[in-house]
């Protein structure tokens, strides 16, 4: 891809999106605006997953941890009386940094298959933690969150309560973390990212400690899981152990695939279509896996690039 | 003047379990002299590449690299301190552009491997120097290709310039013109021969395509089965007895 042609179309096209995405309420009803809330956020969630998978190549099935750790540590500290909501995020944040930089630290020693076992392994043991640990974690209820404080920005108090204050509070939100990830990975340190993908081996030998790039990659992906989680919590007024479960590592996995890795926006594109599919199907059927196994498959086989890198690939193809 | 050693090696020996691949090999590699280690398939060649470069660690003996005991230090090390090398089967980064590719050592040697919010775009100091490697191996107009859809001679190319891109004061070519056709092999030796006199870098390449040795070393080491079996000017290993034997009588004639 070229990648210098592409900056400001890129950058044309993001804000596009966020205006087009700041419009939405306006036209939708309150129930798909709390659709299109979930989408952002786990529109995030797949992106920071895709950090690591689509730019560094690495394969993580535990980024359900890190998303928990955040809910977690954002539900609690407003349960023991943090009032700004600010500070709580900020708080889940950390919880995803810290766990993500000990973690990270065994995890980026082994790649493939081994990185991915790794990651699954540390997920599984940070869900027995908030499964378990009742005093802390409300064990398998979760945490429900009866109120949400409101946020105070340039002296006035807006109530998240509301699905559309929410809704905007998480657009800006992920918009500026999205920002952030776009920053990074046109970066030096994003070169090295995607260096480390194509070949660590050379990159090693050119005077790259490959395990520190890998481990520093791991925590920004840990922080960004960690603030979606925490936006999740909010928007859910609750945290709970399925947050944390690896089957909800799953889920960036899969909305990575579907929207196409090779491109920035894919796994967010793959979270709204995921999302909205669930809608349309689920209000025909139960049997909602068995219909999106079915959507995967063809994806996996016909378009390895997924849904959005296909389409745009084709845009770009009959352009040149 | 004498000349500096920027290489000395003293009695390296290298074993995989107990297969001896390197039994008590010394040398010294004088900076700016184009130095080549020949041997047949299987002498400890790319072994011997490796083990310097820090891949693997000796199972005994010293290292000395521009005075500094490089002995088993992980390549990620020796890289800085000045000592690049060149794999033999191209390795290099497929998907990124010509530039990239030595974008990336140059972003390695100039401290900006974590800075992760400025905009690689606006380093232009790294992209002119960037340029300047690929113009020197003769890229400049492929830059912005993606490197996977070069040719297999311009690959081998690319590989040289990553190699480069640091400014080395030595650099391992581990057979440089490995699968190349006679037209491309000529280009590289024309290139490494010039780099050698003009860049400041010292090369000390393997090869086994003898008419590529000959042509280009002032100064050749013969390794053979693990162990240092020659070492003179061109003409005097051409004459060398033992290599000869080494060799069969075949490939030297060639």
């Amino acid at each position: 891809m070229g990648r210098n042609t592409s900056v400001k179309s890129q950058f044309i096209s993001g804000v596009s999106i966020f205006g087009i995405l700041a419009l939405c309420p306006i036209f939708f009803p309150i129930y798909w605006t709390m659709i299109l809330t979930e989408i952002l956020i786990m529109g995030l969630f797949a992106m920071s997953f895709n950090l690591l998978f689509g730019y560094s190549g690495l394969l993580s099935f535990g980024q359900a941890g890190f998303f928990g750790l955040g809910a977690y540590a954002t539900t609690i500290s407003i349960l023991h009386g943090v009032k700004s909501i600010w500070l709580a995020m900020l708080i889940g944040m950390a919880a995803s940094a810290i766990g993500a930089t000990l973690i990270g630290f065994l995890c980026v020693r082994r790649d493939e298959i081994f990185f991915a076992m790794l990651t699954l392994g540390f997920g599984m043991m940070i869900y027995t933690v908030a499964h378990n640990w009742r005093e802390l974690t409300g064990g398998s209820d979760g945490l429900s969150l009866f109120m949400v404080p409101p946020i105070h920005f340039f002296g006035l108090e807006v109530s998240l309560e509301p699905p559309r204050a929410m809704y905007y509070f998480s657009l800006i939100i992920v918009a500026a973390a999205v920002y952030i990830l776009w920053r990074v990975i046109r970066s030096p340190f994003g070169l090295m990212l995607m260096a480390s993908r194509e070949n660590k081996d050379r990159l090693y030998f050119v005077g790259a400690n490959v395990k520190n790039i890998r481990l520093f990659a791991f925590v920004i992906a840990g922080v960004m899981a960690g603030l979606s989680g925490a936006l999740f919590s909010l928007f859910n007024h609750m945290a709970a152990p399925s947050f944390v479960h690896w089957s909800f590592s799953a889920r960036p996995v899969l909305m990575t695939i579907l929207g196409g890795s090779e491109i920035f926006f894919g796994p967010a594109c793959g979270a709204a279509i995921f999302f909205v599919l669930e809608q349309l199907v689920t209000s025909i059927t139960e049997n909602w896996m068995i219909v999106l196994g079915a959507i995967l498959i063809p994806v996996v086989i016909f378009t390895p690039k997924g849904i959005l890198g296909t389409v745009v690939s084709w845009f770009t193809d009959n352009k040149a | 003047m004498a000349t500096r050693n920027i290489l000395i090696v003293e009695n390296l020996h290298h074993q995989f379990g107990k297969f001896k691949v390197l039994s008590g090999i010394s040398l010294e590699v004088p900076e700016g002299r184009l130095t080549a280690l020949i041997g047949p398939n299987g002498a400890g060649k790319t072994t011997f590449y490796n083990v310097i470069s820090g891949k693997y660690v000796p199972t005994g003996g010293k290292v000395i690299f521009d005075g500094i005991d490089i002995t088993g230090m992980p390549a990620y090390k020796i890289a800085p301190l000045g000592l690049m090398r060149s794999f033999q089967i191209t390795n290099i980064f497929l998907k990124l552009s010509v530039l990239e590719n030595v974008l990336v050592p140059l972003a390695l040697h100039y401290g900006k491997t974590f800075s992760c919010l400025t905009s690689l775009g606006k380093e232009k100091s790294l992209a002119e120097k960037a340029m300047v490697i690929l113009d020197q191996v003769g890229l400049k107009d492929r830059a912005f290709r993606p490197a996977f859809e070069l040719p297999y001679g311009d690959k081998r190319l690319v590989e040289i310039a990553i190699a480069l891109a640091r400014r080395p004061k030595l650099v391992l070519l581990d057979e440089p013109t490995a699968g190349m056709n006679p037209e491309e092999t000529e280009r590289m030796i024309l290139l490494i021969r010039n780099l050698s006199r003009e860049s400041g870098t010292t090369f000390f390449l393997t090869e086994h395509d003898m008419k590529v040795v000959f042509s280009v070393a002032q100064y050749i080491f013969v390794l053979h089965q693990g162990e240092l079996l020659a070492e003179g000017k061109p003409s005097e290993i051409r004459e060398n007895k033992a290599v000869k034997e080494a060799y069969l009588g075949g490939a030297l004639d060639a």
